[in-house]
């Protein structure tokens, strides 16, 4: 028997009333809130601590206007004075908004007051009546099917052209053998090739030949034997498989958020810094699930096993890493530190200062990093060799106009080297000890 | 045409039948190779499964598995924090004043944390007093990361929890009330407000507790005079800054005299400003720093000196010094002149352990009404007497005392009676001891209960009336210790911490209403201004002391205690840094040794050799006193040591709780008898010689005045610059031109930018140290141990040269030298500078701190095959450590010998067991700068990681670099201002005129290599005394 937990009982009697009995009240209701406007405000103002069918920081919304009415007899009225000033509500020593204030840790809801109430109708339009969820199985399940046709007919393809081609084959021995039986009926010898120098006598007979391809094999050989050599202990597109998969793709890419919001510490340190897990949580806290973009994952996505699904499984690992439990919305104290693998390893013997190039030289992430943005896995886009370096140095032109510190030197080396810009090299970025101390 | 003649090897093979040319014929060896001695016997070896094929195969599959796995990166972790503090930013060091205050060295300073590790100890420059850490202070950070430090209390050498401790403390202290005996605790003099309200708290608890205070070094006759005469126990304070003649009676106040940090006061007077200097006179033993500064050092035994005070003392008070007493009536008749003339423009310090001269001296500075005598807020940095300690030991054996809590002091080791004091702590049969690592007494204590580092403490510290500084922890304990005062806390049934107890107080009783905050953050808090005292002499006290004093005789010979520089009174031994810093006055680490005048030297039969690798060999002796014997210490024949006198370092010697390495020396606490450091001594020549470890074997300049350029007050103010300040000429053309003139190399343009210099002040330095420890612990340079210091293979960046004079002066010595005419002879240049080597009974002494000098024109540059050593433009000599192979080319074209080669790999390798060989002690190295391996040559940097973080600083912030933002290591170290760092492109820095002083010269000059480190002529205030 299957017993259906009480809460999840009046949201089902809930949207059965919506469903069977609402209709004819729901004129008004509709009457009164745009759903669709409602979703809009919803995200921009609610969605950090409500979900429609999830308690987070808050409980859950859908059908709250409804529910309240039902279970607690409160009137709209009530949610808009909730909504608007809570702290008041709490105050004022209203026993259901104190019962809700303790129910949820005591934390304090943040007050609305430009919120119209024209724009709670809004928002309770659509809590009451969530657009549904766009149908994703479907899609992907025909992206899956698109994608195995296009690869089987370029199997059938290739299997006819080989085939044909074995067809001539057989056919060119089949002509070259009748055409031998004619000869040999009609009395015509046909005359066998005369026994040559094979031609690799012939070369090896060449002493010149030799020498020459002897000069041309070592030398091919050692260069690639130095092009082997040069790139030990390079390790560009390095790409290790880390213990949560994190993709900058969604972070950076979809969501375009800030570099510097996590790795912070590039600002002022010579770290850049590999944020702490109170950082993710920032925003996790309230992001408990992957949705996916609105087209959903693209076949790519799918192959590599990148589902929605997927993603929300990592959410839960760093849930479990920084001890948050989402059924009490707390943290259990139970923290596990991440092992993340470096993937940018520079020698003990070199200084890099990440504030130095990101904050006074103004360098975008992405000319060391590459397109992070991009990344669905994160992996080394520069070779990170002195050459490397060296040569950005010589390219790169320091910002010397809008920077106090340089005023003087600016001045004073230009007249030096006769020009307005100058780079990184000729500002002393080649010297030894700048980076090897 | 073929030649065949025959080489003979040998006369045997002339004839035919000798065997051994025939042997040698047919066998390559004379003797069977003993190829048994490692390949054992041959039959285990033929029975051995092992075929040659098979071991081949075996190096040659290893070696092909090294390389394949050398081609595969190993995978570096990265874990951040979970939930990041917000005050750490990885990579951004955190500053926090805090202060010293172990019993024995006192210091308010700055800690540098990285990643909140502790790494640097820096100078708090809010501190107004004591504001400069010394050598000690400076690797005290070190002794944190002490893998010999307690990691949790014991008891009966087991592991307990601390409830354990607490139960059986507090069921103790119960027991005792009913059995009426005493609980006393033992403590270094505290001058800690807080500690004292506490210990009167747990007196309340239990009224049977009783405080006492032991200092293993103490200076209990000063405190014991301060207190006759001004009603306070406490130490008279002195600012030798307000000073114009100096008169020290064998107090070493540039070490560790009344709790040092007198240098900063008394280094303000010594540069000449405006042609004035303070005039310093030392009367002395043992050659101390403090003797090595003074214009006139006179070397005279203990009771010389008594009698010289007492002459003093009458001559200013109308007397008549007697001419029987003729060889110290001139000099007393002239001092008291001199004295007369400037009034209270002079003052008298006296270090003599004895109550009688400590009065003499407080009258006298009192009569002479002296400026530089501030008696109103005395120093509270000592305040034990030497009878409380025998008291204790009487009342513990009459089994009065119940319970003994020993802080940090370690009675049994430091004591002269430690025995007795051991068997005492048996009779009473509960004893804690709180200490930081196992020592002599903690051994035989019931309980240990492990003490924390100062830098995980809580205190707080009136070093000087009026005047309080704060202790914060800059770290959270590392093992499972406790502070002292948070154990006297819960055995009082107190539930809170240390923190809030010292905080309470202070908001109570010291800070007047000002914020605590501010408080914690200078480190220092001075209260108001304090009323004077009134000075109570008594008369018929004076006229006893005065005659105790004149009937000084010494009988035989004197043994003059003394703390060295490196050790104090020995509570850091452990710490590796200070075990290798060479003494400042012999240059010898590693140990500590019996000084002596070269004459008694030669009358006892003892040598000091230089053996075949450089080292330095003394003679050991058997020194005996009052019964008490320390059988072989070595001897180090010192320049200036009164002859009739020894002196021998109190702080080592220790067996216990310390890494085999760093168990040096003798224990010279062991004739410490009564806290007296002069000692009647026989000395006893034994076989065999010590090997020193000495960093300095060349005691003279040889009339070489053109390396430390020194002239008089006196000529200074009246001849020009060019007579004592010579610019070296080199012959062009045969012409005579200014060095500077002449050039190898082509010269580049450094007006742009930065321009780093380095000025050090041969007239501020007093030699004492804390830049040498500043830049070991600021480039993590390695300890290499005794051994390889033996044979010059010390790693030091920064060195601070000693010289003595040969003659009675420098100026003599350069005078000889230009007299030299001939080769043989007293007057030849052979035989002349033979004489020159030997330094004279009583030298004049000059220090000179040498680093690279990162020259402009640089040899080694120029000699490195692959470039690893270059310059850059702004004035540092770089050295790329990666890049470098090793030639040592360059090590040998320096003409400056600044330049150190790792001979081994320092860090990770058991051969060289110190700091930078565990994790723990690994947590001081500086994040910033590499850990050289084996093979590279390596020297001072001028601390470019500190110049680029102010102008990356500068940078981010968008503005012009302030003049005292460049700093290295040594220039931020140095609390007299003798080492000056900055940009000599910037002329309103400090660095840039002091480039302009008519006393700037650089090393060597004459060489060419223009260095960016220069020097002032030290002048010397020789009027006649």
């Amino acid at each position: 028997m299957k017993v259906i937990p009480s809460r999840l009982s009046s949201i089902f009697s809930a949207l059965l009333f919506a469903l069977f009995v609402l209709p004819a009240i729901a004129q008004d209701a509709e009457a009164s809130g745009d759903p669709a406007k409602g979703k809009q405000l919803f995200n921009q103002n609610c969605a950090a601590c409500h979900a429609l069918n999830r308690k987070m920081t808050g409980p859950a919304l859908a059908n709250v206007e409804q529910r309240l009415y039902d279970d607690e007899g409160l009137e709209k009225e009530w949610l808009y004075a909730w909504i608007k000033n809570s702290a008041g509500m709490i105050a004022s020593g209203d026993a259901y908004a104190n019962r809700i204030y303790n129910e949820y840790n005591q934390a304090a809801m943040t007050a609305f007051p430009t919120l119209s109430n024209e724009d709670i109708d809004n928002i309770l339009a659509y809590a009451a009546a969530p657009p549904p969820a766009a149908p994703v199985a479907a899609p992907t399940a025909q992206v899956a099917v698109s994608a195995e046709g296009a690869s089987s007919t370029n199997d059938i393809v290739l299997a006819v052209l080989s085939f044909v081609l074995v067809v001539l084959i057989v056919m060119l021995y089949l002509v070259n053998k009748t055409l031998r039986q004619i000869a040999a009926a009609n009395g015509i010898e046909v005359q066998e090739r005369a026994q040559r120098t094979p031609i690799w006598k012939a070369i090896v007979q060449n002493q010149f030949l030799v020498f020459v391809s002897a000069v041309v094999l070592l030398l091919a050989s050692a260069y690639f034997a130095y092009a082997y050599m040069m790139q030990v202990g390079i390790d560009q597109g390095y790409a290790p498989v880390q213990p949560i998969h994190y993709s900058h793709k969604i972070h950076a890419g979809d969501n375009k958020i800030e570099c510097t919001y996590c790795h912070s510490s590039a600002r002022v340190s010579k770290h850049s810094g590999i944020p702490s897990l109170n950082v993710c949580m920032n925003c996790h806290k309230s992001i408990y699930e992957y949705k996916g973009n609105p087209e959903g994952p693209s076949a790519e996505d799918l192959a590599n096993g990148y589902t929605n699904e997927f993603y929300t499984g990592e959410i839960k690992k760093l849930y479990k890493a920084v001890g948050w439990d989402e059924e009490t919305q707390s943290y259990t104290g139970d923290a596990q530190p991440v092992e993340w693998v470096r993937i940018h390893n520079l020698p003990d013997f070199v200084y890099f200062n990440h504030s130095q190039h990101y904050n006074v030289a103004g360098v975008e992430c992405q000319t060391c990093h590459g397109p992070v943005e991009e990344m669905e896995v994160m992996y080394q886009h520069a070779p990170l060799t002195m050459g490397w370096c060296i040569n950005c140095h010589r390219e790169t032109n320091v910002q010397l106009t809008s920077n106090p510190y340089y005023e003087k030197i600016h001045e004073e080396l230009s007249q030096k080297y006769g020009v307005k810009e100058l780079t990184a090299a000729q500002m002393g970025g080649l010297e030894c000890g700048k980076c090897h101390y | 045409m073929a030649s065949h003649k025959t080489y003979w090897k040998s006369e045997a093979e002339l004839s035919e039948k000798d065997q051994a040319v025939s042997h040698l014929k047919h066998n390559e060896f004379a003797e069977t190779l003993p190829v048994n001695d490692f390949l054992e016997d041959e039959a285990s070896l033929q029975s051995s499964e092992t075929s040659r094929r098979d071991f081949l195969k075996f190096v040659g599959f290893s070696t092909a598995a090294v390389t394949l796995a050398a081609c595969e990166g190993p995978v570096k972790k990265s874990i951040p924090y979970v939930i990041q503090p917000d005050e750490i930013v990885p990579g951004v060091a955190n500053y926090y004043a805090t202060t010293i205050s172990d019993g024995f060295d006192f210091a308010s300073i700055l800690v540098k944390t990285r990643e909140g590790r502790p790494i640097k100890i820096e100078n708090n420059d809010r501190a107004r007093l004591f504001g400069g850490a010394n050598a000690r202070v400076q690797a005290s950070v070190l002794n944190l990361y002490d893998k010999f430090r307690l990691q949790g209390p014991l008891a009966a050498g087991a592991d307990v929890s601390w409830d354990t401790l607490d139960t059986a403390v507090k069921a103790r202290l119960d027991a005792l009330s009913s059995t009426g005996q005493k609980a006393v605790i033992l403590s270094a003099s505290t001058t800690s407000p807080s500690y004292k309200a506490l210990v009167a708290q747990l007196k309340e608890s239990n009224p049977s507790v009783e405080h006492v205070s032991y200092d293993a070094v103490s200076s209990g006759a000063a405190v014991e005079a301060y207190t006759q005469v001004f009603g306070e126990s406490g130490l008279a304070d002195y600012d030798f800054s307000k000073a114009d003649v100096i008169l020290s009676f064998d107090a070493d106040f540039l070490g560790d005299w009344q709790g040092g940090s007198y240098a900063k006061s008394y280094v303000a007077n010594r540069v000449p400003k405006h042609g004035h200097m303070s005039h310093h006179v030392q009367l002395e033993s043992n050659m101390t720093l403090t003797g090595a500064n003074a214009d006139k050092r006179i070397p005279l035994n203990n009771a010389e000196i008594k009698r010289a005070l007492t002459a003093l003392y009458k001559a200013l008070n109308g007397g008549v010094v007697s001419e029987s007493d003729s060889s110290i009536a001139g000099y007393v008749n002239a001092m008291a002149d001199k004295l007369r003339t400037v009034g209270s423009k002079a003052v008298v310090v006296c270090g003599i352990e004895d109550v009688n001269a400590q009065l003499l001296t407080l009258a006298i500075n009192d009569s002479l009404n002296s400026e530089a005598f501030d008696p109103a807020a005395p120093r509270y940095v000592r305040s034990s007497t030497a009878s409380a300690m025998d008291q204790l030991i009487a009342e513990m054996n009459s089994g009065a005392v119940g319970a003994l809590f020993i802080d940090k002091v370690n009675p049994v080791y430091s004591l002269a009676n430690g025995a007795a004091f051991a068997e005492a702590m048996q009779k009473v049969g509960f004893t804690v001891c709180s200490t930081f690592s196992m020592n002599e007494t903690a051994e035989l204590a019931s309980f240990v209960a492990a003490n924390s580092h100062y830098l995980e403490s809580w205190a707080d510290a009136q070093p000087k009336k009026g005047y309080y500084t704060l202790t914060q922890p800059v770290i959270r304990n590392l093992f499972d210790t406790r502070q002292f005062e948070e154990c006297l806390l819960k055995w009082s049934g107190s539930t809170d911490t240390y923190h809030d107890f010292i905080k309470g107080q202070w908001t109570e009783d010291v800070l007047g209403g000002h914020a605590w905050n501010k408080a914690v953050q200078d480190g220092v808090f001075e209260a108001a201004a304090l009323e004077s005292v009134d000075a109570r002499f008594d008369e018929t006290l004076l006229q006893a002391a005065q005659r105790s004093l004149a009937a000084a005789q010494s009988e035989g010979m004197e043994l003059v205690l003394y703390t060295k520089t490196g050790m104090g009174d020995g509570q850091m031994a452990n710490n590796p840094w200070l075990q290798e810093f060479p003494d400042p006055i012999s240059r010898a680490s590693w140990d500590n040794y019996l000084t002596i005048s070269k004459a008694d030297a030669e009358a006892y039969g003892l040598k000091n050799v230089n053996v075949a690798n450089g080292g330095l060999d003394g003679s050991y002796v058997k020194v005996t006193v009052n019964g008490t014997s320390i059988s072989n210490v070595p001897v180090m024949i010192q320049p200036g040591q009164a002859q009739g006198t020894v002196g021998l370092a109190l702080g080592y010697g220790r067996k216990v709780g310390l890494q085999t390495e760093m168990q040096t020396g003798v224990n010279a606490y062991s004739v410490y008898f009564n806290g007296s450091k002069v000692q009647e001594v026989t000395i006893e020549k034994q076989s065999g010689m010590h090997e020193f470890a000495c960093i300095q074997l060349h005691k003279t300049l040889m009339g070489r005045g053109d390396i430390i350029k020194e002239t008089t007050l006196e000529d200074f103010i009246h001849k020009p610059a060019s007579e004592w300040n010579e610019v070296p000429v080199v012959s062009l053309d045969h012409q005579e031109v200014p060095a500077s003139t002449v050039d190898l190399w082509e010269s580049f343009d450094r007006s742009v930018g930065h321009h780093f210099n380095l000025s050090i002040d041969l007239n501020a330095c007093t030699g004492c140290g804390a830049c040498v420890i500043a830049c070991h612990a600021e480039n993590n340079v390695p300890v290499v141990g005794k051994k390889e210091i033996r044979v010059s293979r010390d790693m030091h960046w920064l060195r601070i040269d000693r010289y003595y004079s040969s003659e009675e002066s420098f100026a003599a010595d350069d005078a000889k030298k230009e007299s030299f005419d001939g080769l043989f002879g007293e007057k030849g240049s052979l035989g002349g500078f033979g004489t020159l080597e030997d330094p004279s009974a009583n030298p004049q002494v000059a220090f000179q701190p040498v680093m690279c000098q990162h020259c402009n024109h640089a040899p080694c540059e120029t000699v490195c095959p692959v470039a690893a050593t270059s310059h850059s433009r702004q004035g540092q000599n770089h050295m790329a450590y990666n890049r470098c192979i090793g030639t040592r080319y360059c090590a040998n074209n320096c003409p400056y010998k600044v330049r150190r080669f790792n001979w081994f790999r320092y860090n990770q390798n058991d051969e060289f067991d110190f700091h930078m060989n565990n994790d723990l002690g690994r947590m001081v190295l500086n994040p910033d700068v590499n850990v050289r391996s084996r093979g590279v040559m390596e020297k001072c940097s001028f601390c470019i990681q500190r110049t680029q973080k102010a102008i990356l600083d500068a940078k981010a912030e968008g503005r012009a670099v302030k003049d005292a933002e460049f700093q290295t290591a040594c220039s931020a170290a140095c609390d007299t201002g003798a080492l000056v760092f900055g940009d000599v492109n910037d002329k309103e820095s400090e660095v840039a005129q002091l480039k302009e002083s008519e006393r700037m010269y650089h090393l060597l000059e004459h060489v060419g290599t223009q260095p960016n480190v220069f020097y002032h002529v030290k002048v010397r205030n020789t009027e006649k005394a």
